[in-house]
């Protein structure tokens, strides 16, 4: 349906083209020179389609933020992307206060100086001084805005080992995740992509002592309040490693490990309970019960209805499914993450097991 | 060389007036004459636009109705889109596909391309380019570049589709993604052959610049285009080369087992023996001309713009100096922030505050531009002309879109809406809508040089300016949104997570933005094509401007100039000039005084 209405404009719109181009052909008695040219009255009109338009620039940007306000991220599940989303809004607050003047101005001067035969124009060539201002503005801004952000990233990006972090590994092949943990030692084995055999899928180092303890998992638990350094591999293409929730990102590149730290500070549980997430999943699922009514008139099943987890998702094109690579995130107290661990059988073990199978 | 292949051209015009019979091989084919190419570059350009945006409404649908099954999808994509369901691989060959053709054919080749060829000559008082014989092979070589990459699309694996940054290893191995077959290979080919023709031509605008500007024509007094033109060329000899030897190497790596940018891969159930290669070196190869790139798509459409506003003001550009200035500082800056691309690719946290230092830099030279532009409105007396409109459009685009920079270029921001739709608004703002705009306004003023004096319909001019204007921003403001929601590009679908259900709506506006906005490039074309032959024609200098190609007859001619080529005396922006007693213009009832026009005595002479 949707279809044929979208052809149907086309055609529609292409018919209108070609009868108003007749009926311009018409309208020309005899061609004039200069009746390609803007006249008064084209100036006139312009001008004024100016003014709509710059209105038309607020007003969208004002729908936008209001129709669309929810469907931004949520308040930041960890401790940088508090300072992240601090400085999100002080350079949001910069270029919304810039761009509003400087349009207004662009399109004001279009409307209020357009062309007029008895106005003369200005022969205004140069003002130093002026010049000098715009030119020193920005430097200013700008040198604030450089420094206020290179603090911030040198904050995030620096791990201080001091915090004493807790290393797991992200391990991004086509097309899926798998988390290692580092175990009791916090030491992650050595390990490459030659080495993979059987269940040994990431090619961990059976040999390297401080494999025995890794803890290969599909979802992954972490608690809150705890530094966790990220180790990145990848096993085929370059993927990245997307966790919007907690502001964080970094690509996973085969033949390197990259990395990534941040302290997530928010349980899953109360990410789920906080008034703005359960706001956000009602107006989900209330679009679920909608789409889901569709499909199963068709005799097609219905949608499950949706509960919040954090989810790390690839974010560097990566092949066919790249569109679908995600892992859940749970972020749990540390109580409940201690017993999570406890039931996740070790690397050590779990080969053992293959190799008594043998 | 150019001083003796001026000498040729001079005795070529003495002989024969340029009346002399050519045949239809050598006029319209083999021409050596820069016109006749520029429109071949417009042309070929233009038709690879059309194929750009075909291909971007395919994927829009896709995004909007991931469920719905189209026809359409049927009809151009055959089997890979059996019974209207578009395949994932075919989704990532159309952007691939989209963003090479767009950058590298439509907004490198077809603008600078088309208006560098025209307005070189024209504008610095030449008979021609330095070498029309390598001229032509430069568009040849872009026409077989663009017949390859057309090819690639018919190939049985489906065309490249690694993405148009095609970053190693999905583009290096065909058991990572199908495209990266034959289709691949094709796409290197292609782009080997493009950076070919780019060279030829970039380095014959820098040498016609330099050595073959009339008598008067100092560097001070060049219209502002030309200084686009020249930087743009000095910038693309810079960086194409370093593109090229990304490409030659990541052919190696395909083709003959070396392993530059490949290491420990495990794919397809095996190992491969690549091993101490990284893909974030092709990283940084490739954003080393990726970034100048943009500023190549740019840096003609600003010259463009800026000659059009103070032309069409009836008012000297402000502040020509710092004009000249900034295009310098944005030219080298631009090769040096490349890695504001890979902040998040592992490099080093040092380096990336290093490329944040220089990428936020690069905001000043542009911020003066800007300020410059407005301030060459205030108190013009505006000709609001269609190439009039899309300057100002311009203008427009490159603030909202070059303010978003200011996020994208902070190490710290980017760490969250990298890769995200914020980065796809951006980008497409910035320098795809506003290039095409520069283009636009370029066809819109300079169709009489190309087309003997015929001009566009302004009706349709001005119908095509106002939906294309409102569709630009309908489709790119809200997409800001789904980016900073932590959408991520290159999603064939985003039924995958429930999480992002809400982002259907703002989909589908974008979808129904950039179909209205697709349509009204049809007007366009109707208009260009109708025009061409049916245009009115105008006087030779139909807009009063002050630069040296409106001193040529409306026919064309090999040679350009009927007699002795002008002299230059003045610069190119004396509008609206008063005597020195102010009580009327410079010339009575003239508020324009081209350049070729001598010092009058009751005029103040200017440092121009």
């Amino acid at each position: 349906m949707t279809a044929f209405l979208v052809v149907l404009v086309i055609i529609l719109f292409g018919v209108t083209v070609f009868q108003m181009s007749r009926i311009f052909n018409m309208s020309k008695v005899k061609t004039i020179e200069g009746a390609e040219i803007a006249n008064a009255k084209d100036n006139n009109i312009n001008g004024w389609l100016m003014m709509m338009f710059v209105a038309f620039i607020y007003i969208i940007l004002a729908v936008c933020f209001i129709k669309w306000w929810d469907v931004l991220l949520p308040k930041s599940a960890s401790e940088h992307g508090v300072k992240t989303d601090q400085l999100m809004l002080v350079s949001m607050i910069l270029i919304f206060f810039v761009g509003i003047i400087t349009q207004w101005l662009l399109h004001y001067f279009a409307f209020a100086y357009r062309g007029d035969r008895p106005r003369k124009a200005l022969f205004f060539a140069d003002n130093d001084k002026l010049e000098f201002i715009w030119t020193i503005i920005p430097v200013i801004v700008l040198a604030g805005l450089i420094i206020y952000g290179l603090f911030t990233w040198t904050d995030i990006m620096n791990v201080d080992t001091d915090d004493d972090p807790m290393v797991v590994e992200l391990y991004a092949y086509q097309f899926a995740w798998r988390a290692r943990l580092s175990g009791e030692d916090n030491t992650l084995g050595k390990a490459n992509v030659r080495l993979i055999e059987g269940i040994n899928q990431l090619g961990v180092d059976e040999s390297d002592p401080n494999s025995k303890d890794d803890i290969v998992v599909q979802e992954l638990h972490i608690p809150v309040g705890r530094k966790i350094l990220f180790k990145m591999r990848s096993q085929d293409v370059l993927h990245s490693a997307y966790m919007p929730f907690f502001r964080a990102q970094m690509n996973c590149v085969p033949g390197m490990i990259t990395q990534f730290a941040y302290t997530p500070t928010v349980t899953s549980v109360e990410m789920q309970n906080d008034p703005e997430m359960v706001e956000k999943v009602k107006s989900i699922n209330e679009i679920r019960r909608k789409n889901s009514l569709a499909l199963t008139a068709n005799g097609e099943e219905a949608l499950e209805p949706y509960t919040f987890d954090y989810f790390l998702l690839c974010n560097k094109i990566c092949g066919i499914s790249h569109y679908n690579m995600q892992m859940k995130i749970v972020v749990d107290t540390p109580e409940d993450y201690k017993a999570w661990v406890a039931e996740q059988e070790t690397f050590g073990a779990a080969m053992e097991k293959e190799n008594n199978n043998i | 060389m150019s001083a003796h292949s001026q000498d040729l051209a001079l005795d070529h015009h003495e002989d024969d007036h340029g009346h002399h019979k050519q045949s239809f091989l050598t006029h319209y084919i083999f021409s050596q004459d820069h016109k006749m190419i520029s429109k071949q570059y417009l042309i070929t350009g233009l038709f690879m636009g059309i194929i750009g945006i075909a291909m971007s409404i395919l994927f829009r649908l896709q995004l909007a109705w991931p469920d719905h099954k189209f026809t359409v999808f049927e009809i151009f994509l055959g089997k890979w889109a059996e019974d209207g369901v578009m395949d994932p691989s075919v989704y990532l060959a159309l952007v691939t596909i989209h963003g090479t053709i767009m950058v590298f054919f439509v907004l490198t080749a077809g603008l600078s391309g088309t208006f560098s060829n025209l307005l070189i000559p024209l504008q610095i008082g030449a008979r021609d380019m330095a070498s029309g014989f390598l001229n032509m092979v430069s568009y040849w070589l872009f026409f077989i570049s663009s017949v390859v990459m057309v090819c690639s699309l018919f190939v049985e694996m489906g065309p490249a589709s690694a993405g148009w940054t095609i970053y190693p290893p999905l583009s290096a191995l065909p058991q990572a993604i199908p495209g990266s077959g034959a289709g691949m290979t094709l796409w290197l080919s292609s782009m080997a052959i493009f950076i070919a023709s780019s060279l030829l031509g970039s380095l014959n605008y820098i040498v016609t610049v330099i050595n073959m500007r009339t008598k008067g024509m100092s560097m001070t007094r060049l219209p502002l285009t030309i200084w686009a033109f020249f930087v743009t060329a000095i910038i693309g000899v810079v960086s194409f080369p370093v593109l090229f030897s990304a490409a030659l190497m990541l052919i190696m790596d395909r083709s003959f087992g070396t392993s530059f940018f490949l290491s420990d891969i495990y794919i397809a159930g095996e190992v491969l023996h690549n091993q101490g290669g990284s893909p974030v070196l092709f990283e940084h190869l490739f954003w080393f001309l990726g970034h100048p790139e943009v500023y190549i798509v740019i840096l003609p459409a600003m010259g463009l713009v800026s000659e059009i506003l103070a032309t069409s003001a009836r008012k000297p550009i402000f502040g020509y100096r710092a004009m000249v200035a900034s295009i310098l500082a944005i030219a080298f800056l631009s090769t040096i922030v490349w890695g504001h691309h890979m902040f998040i690719t592992g490099m080093n946290p040092f380096l990336g505050s290093v490329f944040t230092f220089t990428t936020l830099l690069i905001a000043i030279p542009s911020a003066v531009k800007a300020f410059n532009w407005i301030t060459t409105l205030w108190r013009g007396n505006l000709q609001l002309n269609t190439a009039m409109l899309f300057s100002i459009g311009f203008v427009s685009t490159f603030i909202s879109g070059g303010l978003t920079g200011i996020i994208l270029g902070d190490s710290a921001l980017d760490i969250n809406v990298h890769d995200t739709y914020f980065v796809v608004a951006h980008f497409h703002l910035v320098m795809g809508i506003s290039a095409l705009y520069g283009l636009f306004a370029g066809v819109y003023h300079w169709f009489p040089k190309m087309f003997q004096g015929r001009l566009m319909n302004k009706n349709l001019g001005y119908i095509h300016f106002w939906i294309t204007a409102i569709g630009a921003y309908g489709i790119f403001f809200p997409m800001h949104f789904i980016g900073m929601a932590g959408l991520p590009r290159r999603y064939y679908t985003n039924t995958n997570f429930p999480y992002f259900d809400q982002l259907t709506d703002i989909n589908i506006v974008i979808t129904i933005f950039a179909i209205i906005t697709a349509a009204a490039q049809l007007v366009f074309l109707y208009n260009f094509i109708h025009s061409m032959f049916y245009g009115v024609r105008g006087s030779k200098n139909p807009w009063n401007s002050n630069t040296l190609e409106w001193t040529t007859e409306n026919k064309h001619i090999h040679g350009n100039w009927e007699g002795e080529i002008p002299h230059v005396y003045r610069w190119s922006y004396d509008y609206s000039k008063l005597n020195e007693d102010e009580t009327d213009y410079v010339i009575p009832g003239q508020d324009f005084i081209p350049q070729n026009i001598p010092l009058m005595e009751n005029e103040e002479e200017l440092n121009h």
